[in-house]
Formats: structure tokens, C-alpha cells, sequence
């Protein structure tokens, strides 16, 4: 049940935009146990040249989460959900997301490869503004295990 | 405790070896609970203990999106601004299993500057996270931007 090598390089454009709220960001900083001010408080967020309150460096997961989704729906990828494990997730931040963006995403697959009887699948979500503006780089890979 | 009340570092005054913080974090089944909810990661593995021992996990685990956030704090809370990390990135090595036994997991998370960019005014914080004494995350690396 290797995962279809051929889905390399498929797009998946945005299909819906999110908007940033100040209770998600509030909420997501609470529930990974950071009391910082900059994501509560506009006024201490502006002091730190910030427009407003600011999302936790790992918020735009929860939004590019929701776009590689379709990647692992995608029925032509042959991927498993039930095996999936997460390998490796990294960010890069143009600026931080902020309360108000209106976002959208785009995700790409960048390389399927096998090891080990096992599937590596890494994709790319671009988040920007819907004016346009890019906003965060989302790459991740996710492990396909293999059947026993 | 956050940055916002202890002086920040700047880019002048850290240098390469520059010990970070080292802090013991708790993650209990509560804490997976509200990231599950605030994350919408409602993987079953991650809150039903019945189902992670019958697909032969040793007990619910952490979302490996928890502990990067938390190893994450780390650095946020030196450089006190959120806003400042730029590049943030992890492999996950082990699981952070959470057992329902009133103590859950400790998570112990140390970092150190690795490198400077003096173009871009940014350091490279490399992050080790344990738990148990397993390596929980692998090539750990945040880059932060300081005044």
C-alpha cells in the first residue's frame, strides 16, 4: 500500500479563506500553556511593534493542517489515514500572523519517497493574505507506515 | 513567567554558545485535551487510552505539534516576542507518552545559539527536548530575529 508517487508536484489551491480571530489565538497560546501578553493583549503586542495581538509561532499548523488535508483525502494518493504518523514540521514567517489576516492557502506535494517498507510524504502550504501578501511557509512530512 | 517582564537579549549582546534557558515542562491529559480542541487535531490517539495500547502505542502520546509548540515557549519566552521567531523547524524522533497517573509527562527542553547572521541580524537557537531520557526532537532549530 506504497503511497502513488505520481501526486509529486500536484497543486491544491485555496478553497476557502480563514480568518484570524482574537479568541482562536487566545485559545490555541492557552491550550500550549503560554501566558505571553503579546498574544491577549493589543496594546502589549503593539508595544512590541506589532499591529495586534499576534498567533504562537506554531499557530499557522491549524491552518495549513486544514489545506494538506486534501492531500491525504486526495483518493488518488492511496494514502491511509489510520498510519499516519507526523515526521517533521517546520515554519518560516515572513511576519507573524496577526488578528484580522484573512488568509489562504495553497499546498503542494514536494516529494513522495519509500524507506523501509514505510512512505514519506512532504508537502508545502503557502499561507497569504487574500489581498496577496505572502504571510508563512508551512513544509511537513508525514510517515506512511507500512502493512505489518 | 514570560520575557515581557526580564530584558530581552539583543543581536549585539548574544553570542554562539549563548545558553538559551533549560526548563522542565508538564504535559498532562488535560493539556492534550485543550490542544486537541484548540488545534482541531482529534486524533484518538492522542485522548483514548483504549485505542493508542490496541494499535500498540504505549499509551495516549502528545500530538508531536504540542511539544514543538512547548520546546517553542523556550525560545519566545527569552527573545520576549513571539513575534521574533522567523524560521522554526523539528523531526520528531520519539513519542511523549501521557500517561493518566496524576503526574502525566515531563518534557525537558534546553537551547543554545548556534550560529549568527550578522546580515540579517538573526540567531539560530538549536533546541533539545527529552522526555524520559529519549531524544523527542531531532534537528530542532529556531531562528530569531533580536533588536
Amino acid at each position: 500500500m506504497a503511497v502513488n508517487p505520481d501526486i509529486v508536484g500536484r497543486e491544491y489551491p485555496p478553497e476557502s479563506v480563514y480568518e484570524v480571530s482574537r479568541e482562536k489565538i487566545a485559545e490555541f497560546a492557552t491550550a500550549i500553556g503560554s501566558t505571553d501578553p503579546a498574544h491577549f493583549d493589543g496594546d502589549a503586542a503593539r508595544a512590541l511593534g506589532h499591529p495586534d495581538v499576534i498567533a504562537p509561532p506554531t499557530f499557522a499548523v491549524v491552518i495549513a493542517q486544514r489545506s494538506e488535508a486534501r492531500v491525504i483525502r486526495d483518493p488518488e494518493a492511496g494514502i491511509d489515514y489510520s498510519r499516519v504518523v507526523h515526521g517533521e514540521e517546520k515554519f518560516v514567517h515572513r511576519r507573524p500572523i496577526t488578528v484580522g489576516d484573512v488568509l489562504v492557502t495553497t499546498s503542494y506535494v514536494d516529494s513522495v519517497r519509500s524507506a523501509g517498507g514505510h512512505s514519506m510524504v512532504s508537502t508545502r502550504s503557502e499561507i497569504a493574505t487574500r489581498a496577496g501578501e505572502p504571510v508563512s511557509t508551512v513544509t511537513s512530512t508525514i510517515v506512511v507506515r507500512g502493512g505489518e | 513567567m514570560t520575557g515581557t517582564t526580564t530584558t530581552r537579549p539583543s543581536f549585539d549582546t548574544v553570542a554562539v554558545g549563548d545558553t538559551v534557558a533549560e526548563r522542565s515542562f508538564t504535559l498532562q491529559r488535560l493539556d492534550l485535551v485543550k490542544y486537541a480542541g484548540a488545534s482541531g487535531d482529534f486524533n484518538v490517539i492522542h485522548w483514548n487510552e483504549r485505542v493508542a495500547t490496541s494499535v500498540g502505542l504505549p499509551n495516549v502520546i502528545a500530538h508531536g505539534m504540542l511539544t514543538m509548540a512547548t520546546a517553542g515557549r523556550l525560545v519566545t519566552d527569552w527573545a520576549g516576542d513571539p513575534g521574533a521567531v522567523v524560521e522554526y523547524g523539528v523531526r520528531f524522533t520519539n513519542m511523549v507518552p501521557v500517561p493518566d497517573d496524576g503526574a502525566g509527562a515531563t518534557v525537558v527542553v534546553s537551547g543554545v545559539v548556534a550560529t549568527k547572521d550578522e546580515e540579517a541580524r538573526t540567531v539560530r537557537v538549536d533546541l533539545t527536548a527529552t522526555c524520559d531520557g529519549s531524544k523527542v526532537l531531532g534537528r530542532a532549530q529556531a531562528v530569531v530575529r533580536l533588536p
